[in-house]
């Protein structure tokens, strides 16, 4: 799969047709810069997308600075896989009976969490229509390193059964950097046990780097991304 | 039924009375005839659930077709109005005040045929093709699978393969008998 994406990775961004824009679309209104009075009756000027939002981009994390503690850090980070409560399409259902006592993840140290914030573990769970992966980007960005993407069934590798629809991506790792995919249509809980602990393996194995590979390629994400989101109304990287 | 479709014929000009199943009929109206209709199936005949509203693209007729489906509970069962528009510039009048769900309805007819419902509550905002700048993807003249190609990145190595000439390779190989 490296040597797949370092292909990608090289074709020029233009190489994809590129449907032109009949309409252009406008800025929403709160993210315009503007003028607004304070609670003290001073007036002040604000621009949201500089002044509520980190223009930095990504950075690159790089490893500890011995073999045995970066294998240290590589062992809590495959033990405690805390994923982010977000489905975004029919495969999240696959989530309820791993959290509940037939399958119960709790036990290989992996438990859901309302926010992005407090989670590393991102599953693409199906489908992703463009309104989604907007939203799913910016949850992807407002998680903190090191953090890892699933891509659950074959929606998220091909398709799937969506490969010719109008509003859904097919080949989820040109907009996210995914570090495993699980196969099948929908995948059962037993092969999303056995994901989860290949993830582990390579965790622990220091190859899940799909965090600094995105803000390594983050121009090149960005570009797809942005090919596909066409009102694109939010920060270049939301952190 | 029929003797709904027998009572209402005259005072609203309805037309294509088709019969689908004991509980479930359909009628033609023409667009001035709509709204008094509605109002009388809803106040009158007890028809007060809008189960859906829908739009299907006649494209060799140069028109489109809008349902409006009503269901009545106490008698449980649906009618449904047809109402036919011509293709340019599609527009029809809303009917939110009637049942607010048409609404949310008409805001996606909106986008994905492009059928204008002047005065209806946000019919212009995007609902669920954010930055859409295309055909309307519902309407028959939108390639859907051309789209699809040009928009978004594709993994190589997908395979399709249709399903009877599949078949015939596989049981007939040298080629079979018939033409």
């Amino acid at each position: 799969m490296k040597d797949e994406l370092e292909k990608r990775l090289d074709r020029r961004p233009n190489d994809h047709p590129q449907r032109t824009a009949l309409k252009d679309i406008p800025v929403r209104e709160e993210l315009l810069p503007r003028t607004v009075k304070t609670p003290d009756g001073q007036e002040i000027r604000i621009d949201p997308l500089q002044d509520y939002y980190c223009q930095a981009g990504p950075t690159v994390q790089t490893p500890a600075y011995t073999r045995i503690i970066e294998d240290l850090f590589n062992w809590a980070r495959a033990e405690s896989l805390w994923i982010l409560g977000f489905g975004t399409g029919c495969g999240a259902i696959e989530m309820r009976p791993l959290m509940t006592p037939r399958f119960d993840a709790y036990r290989y140290g992996i438990q859901w969490r309302p926010t992005p914030r407090q989670a590393n573990l991102l599953v693409i769970s199906g489908y992703l229509s463009v309104k989604t992966l907007k939203r799913a980007i910016r949850a992807y960005e407002q998680m903190q390193n090191p953090k890892y993407v699933v891509g659950l069934g074959s929606c998220t590798i091909n398709g799937g059964m969506y490969w010719d629809s109008y509003n859904t991506i097919k080949c989820l790792d040109e907009y996210m950097p995914v570090d495993l995919y699980i196969t099948g249509c929908m995948p059962r809980p037993e092969a999303l046990l056995q994901g989860f602990d290949d993830l582990k393996k390579l965790i622990r194995a220091g190859k899940a780097e799909g965090a600094n590979r995105y803000a390594e390629n983050f121009d090149w994400y960005k570009t797809n991304q942005k090919r596909v989101i066409r009102d694109w109304d939010m920060p270049d990287y939301s952190w | 039924m029929e003797t709904l479709y027998a009572r209402l014929k005259e005072p609203f000009g309805l037309t294509d009375w088709v019969l689908q199943k004991p509980d479930l009929c359909f009628v033609t109206v023409a667009r001035e005839q709509l709204r008094p209709l509605l109002l009388h199936l809803r106040d009158l005949e007890g028809f007060t659930h809008l189960v859906l509203l829908t739009a299907v693209d006649w494209i060799e007729e140069d028109r489109f077709q809008l349902t409006y489906l009503l269901h009545d509970r106490a008698k449980a069962r649906d009618i449904g109005v047809r109402l036919m528009l011509p293709r340019e510039d599609a527009s029809m009048d809303s009917i939110h005040e009637l049942w607010p769900t048409a609404a949310t309805y008409q805001r996606e007819l909106r986008e994905m045929f492009g059928i204008d419902f002047p005065g209806s509550p946000r019919v212009n905002e995007d609902f669920i093709l954010e930055g859409w700048a295309d055909l309307p993807p519902y309407r028959r003249d939108f390639d859907t699978l051309q789209y699809a190609h040009e928009a978004y990145a594709e993994r190589a190595g997908r395979e399709t393969r249709d399903p009877a000439r599949h078949m015939k390779e596989q049981l007939y190989p040298d080629g079979g008998q018939d033409d």
